[in-house]
């Protein structure tokens, strides 16, 4: 009965997890969709090499060493644990206990590979927890500079405080659970932590043991669902969009800023009398150009936004923000992501249609003008991205929409632009004194 | 100084090896014509075959483009790209990064396709073919020089070690800044920063920089971009630094080791 009961408790929780997982994801699907299409298909196995560089072997975090090693145990320990999931899912689902193991305990080639894995797993788990709690301590105590700044104040440190307790939790779980679990069996599994952890529990009877082993198991159940729905709500979501994202990031040289095709369709007809504008299309949109939205930003850039972890590597290497400027590259990638969360409640609740708001993701306390005008493009913040997102791209779509669509830009600029249509130089120089230096 | 234009080499039915794309600030900024200068007496000196556009060049429409008004680049693009393809150019070096990255990025997809090469890579070449011979040895004994990273030829495109190669010609200590090749601390100068005032902020970006230049103890900086030079001579100046650290451009330096120049160290 007591069975029944758990396989039945554990189907309901995971169905319930499973369906608001699915709306968690589905809900960041669409709106990335949300922005424009822009074709990156095509290159494929650039592509998948680049992932599996930088998102699978991890290759941009090892610029910086003492990070890099502690986020490697982090995302060994994540992943090599998922298998010890397989069997906890399986005994979950028919109300068996280790199920795996007593499939081959008796032959002892087998058994050996289990114990080895689960022990590893021990291990590994050992090497999280150092990590987790270097990672706390590194928020909390040594105050690293890059995880202290303004735009973290609020729901990012505390998003990253939750992800990092719920890790401890979980880690507190498998220990406990593994620990009861070998006193139970007198230490026959051969685990090689919780064998070593085997004391801690030695004034305990067997129902206590037995409860502390359904308790971390249990625990250990929850928080990996609790995991799997709060993702789709925490920057901690990278650990899924690193991989696309990287598959997608751009394979052009840094320093390439994208041509506008609609703006060299104009110039050209501006420059050849003879030329006859097409007959315009009364349905088509208006131009506009820039992005002044979300919307007008392309899915990568979105991607780009939702695949963020806020590390903050990016502002630590901005001049602009080493020098007291407002801009931080970061910033520019939270914001383009709160604003595409609020766009997409606003769509959610009247409908799935838009519905005007009267905002943008310029100013409205997004993005200030102050901080787009700051940026050298410099490339460090891309340089610096261990997932190859793009603040830049953003910055400079930004920028277009000011400068041709609002015409706010410095007086500074506004003379440059000038000088460079009538003179061909962002000076006030001749274009015939082009040849002066030869005199100098 | 021998040059010759486009058009004189088109009238007399030859071509040249290679267009030298000047850029505004070697056309017009006093320091930077200085640059032009010392890079144009290296192509002399070997008797490399290069052509200008002289009055024929404009911007290529850099700082427009990344101040965001694309209308500006393109009209300045196009322009040039029709005065080069008339003309049939095929290869390009030039001494300004940012002239360099938009050219060798940005113009094609326009229809300006050409081999692209910045004066860096340009001299490199030179000296691997043997055909740099470095004469003064004098004046850079003792010295240490540190390079300062344009960041649209270091990170924009990858070039960290070129003008490094045309520094270790000089018989001279090459010392790195605390920030160097794909770390480099920007200049201050790009985005058109170059063209307004700066932001609100606790410091200028060109101080930063100059600051950690002075902490390398070098006598010389070396820019390989007219842009990072202005911005570094500046910092120097308002360090009132002039003169225990001195702002050259890679070409007057390597001008000055084959006896082609007398720069004051």
């Amino acid at each position: 009965m007591v069975i029944i009961l758990q396989i039945v408790l554990f189907i309901v929780l995971c169905s319930t997890a499973g369906y608001f997982a699915y709306k968690g994801y589905t809900r960041v699907y669409k709106n990335i969709m949300l922005g424009k299409s822009e074709d990156l298909s095509g290159n494929s196995s650039e592509r998948l090499k680049n992932m599996l560089l930088v998102a699978f072997g991890q290759k941009k975090m090892f610029k910086n060493i003492t990070p890099a090693v502690l986020h490697l145990f982090l995302y060994v320990g994540f992943v090599i644990t998922q298998i010890e999931l397989i069997e906890i899912f399986i005994d979950g689902l028919t109300g068996n206990h280790r199920i795996i193991f007593h499939a081959v305990e008796s032959i002892p080639a087998l058994r050996f590979i289990y114990v080895f894995i689960i022990s590893f797993i021990e291990v590994l788990s050992v090497f999280v927890f150092i990590a987790t709690v270097s990672f706390l301590s590194r928020r909390w105590i040594l105050r690293v500079p890059r995880l202290n700044k303004p735009e973290l104040k609020g729901f990012p440190i505390i998003d990253a405080t939750v992800i990092l307790l719920l890790e401890i939790i979980l880690l507190t779980c498998i220990f406990s659970m593994n620990t009861a679990d070998m006193a139970l069996h007198k230490g026959e599994y051969g685990f090689l932590v919780s064998g070593f952890l085997m004391p801690v529990f030695a004034g305990c009877g067997d129902t206590c043991l037995h409860v502390i082993e359904r308790i971390g198991w249990w625990g250990h159940m929850i928080m990996v669902l609790a995991f799997l729905v709060y993702l789709p709500y925490s920057k901690h979501l990278h650990i899924l969009l690193a991989f696309p994202n990287t598959y997608f990031g751009r394979l052009q040289p840094k320093g390439y800023i994208s041509n506008m095709p609609e703006i060299t369709k104009e110039i050209k007809l501006m420059m050849d009398p003879s030329a006859t504008p097409p007959p315009a299309d009364a349905n088509a949109a208006p131009v506009k150009f820039g992005a002044k939205d979300v919307f007008d930003l392309s899915w990568k850039n979105l991607l780009d936004a939702y695949t963020c972890t806020e590390c903050g590597r990016c502002t630590a290497a901005c001049p602009a923000n080493q020098t007291g400027k407002l801009l931080s590259p970061r910033k520019i990638m939270m914001d383009t992501r709160d604003r595409l969360e609020e766009v997409g409640k606003n769509i959610a609740s009247n409908n799935g249609i838009w519905k005007e708001d009267g905002k943008s993701l310029i100013e409205n306390g997004y993005i200030s003008v102050e901080e787009l005008r700051a940026c050298t493009t410099c490339n460090a913040c891309v340089e610096e991205c261990p997932v190859l997102i793009s603040p830049l791209e953003i910055i400079v779509q930004l920028r277009r929409n000011l400068v041709m669509e609002e015409s706010n830009a410095p007086a500074e600029w506004n003379a440059m632009f000038t000088a460079m249509e009538n003179n061909g130089a962002p000076w006030q120089f001749s274009q015939q004194d082009r040849l002066n230096w030869e005199n100098g | 100084m021998e040059v010759k234009t486009m058009a004189e080499y088109a009238a007399s039915g030859e071509t040249p090896e290679v267009l030298f794309w000047v850029g505004c600030a070697g056309s017009f900024d006093q320091r930077a014509q200085k640059v032009t200068r010392s890079f144009v007496k290296i192509l002399n000196h070997l008797n490399v075959k290069f052509a200008v556009l002289a009055t024929e060049e404009s911007c290529t429409g850099d700082p427009a483009k990344r101040a965001g008004n694309e209308f500006v680049f393109q009209m300045l693009a196009l322009q040039n790209i029709e005065v080069m393809n008339t003309y049939g150019v095929k290869r390009i070096v030039t001494t300004c990064p940012h002239c360099f990255n938009i050219l060798k990025n940005e113009y094609p997809s326009l229809g300006g396709n050409y081999e692209v090469i910045h004066h860096s890579t340009f001299l490199q070449q030179l000296i691997e073919e043997g055909r740099i011979k470095i004469t003064d040895t004098d004046s850079f004994k003792g010295k240490k020089i540190t390079y300062h990273d344009s960041c649209y030829l270091g990170r924009a495109n990858e070039i960290y070690e070129a003008p490094r190669k045309v520094l270790e010609e000089l018989d001279a200590e090459l010392v790195e800044m605390k920030s160097c090749r794909t770390k480099g601390l920007c200049c201050g100068a790009g985005g058109a920063q170059m063209f307004k005032e700066d932001e609100k902020g606790t410091k200028r970006i060109n101080i930063a920089r100059t600051e950690e230049a002075l902490e390398s103890n070098a006598q010389i900086v070396a820019a390989a971009c007219p842009f990072c030079n202005t911005m570094l001579t500046d910092g120097v100046k308002s360090k009132d630094k002039q003169e225990s650290l001195k702002v050259f451009d890679i070409a007057e330096l390597l001008a000055a080791g084959q006896g082609l120049e007398t720069i004051i160290l």
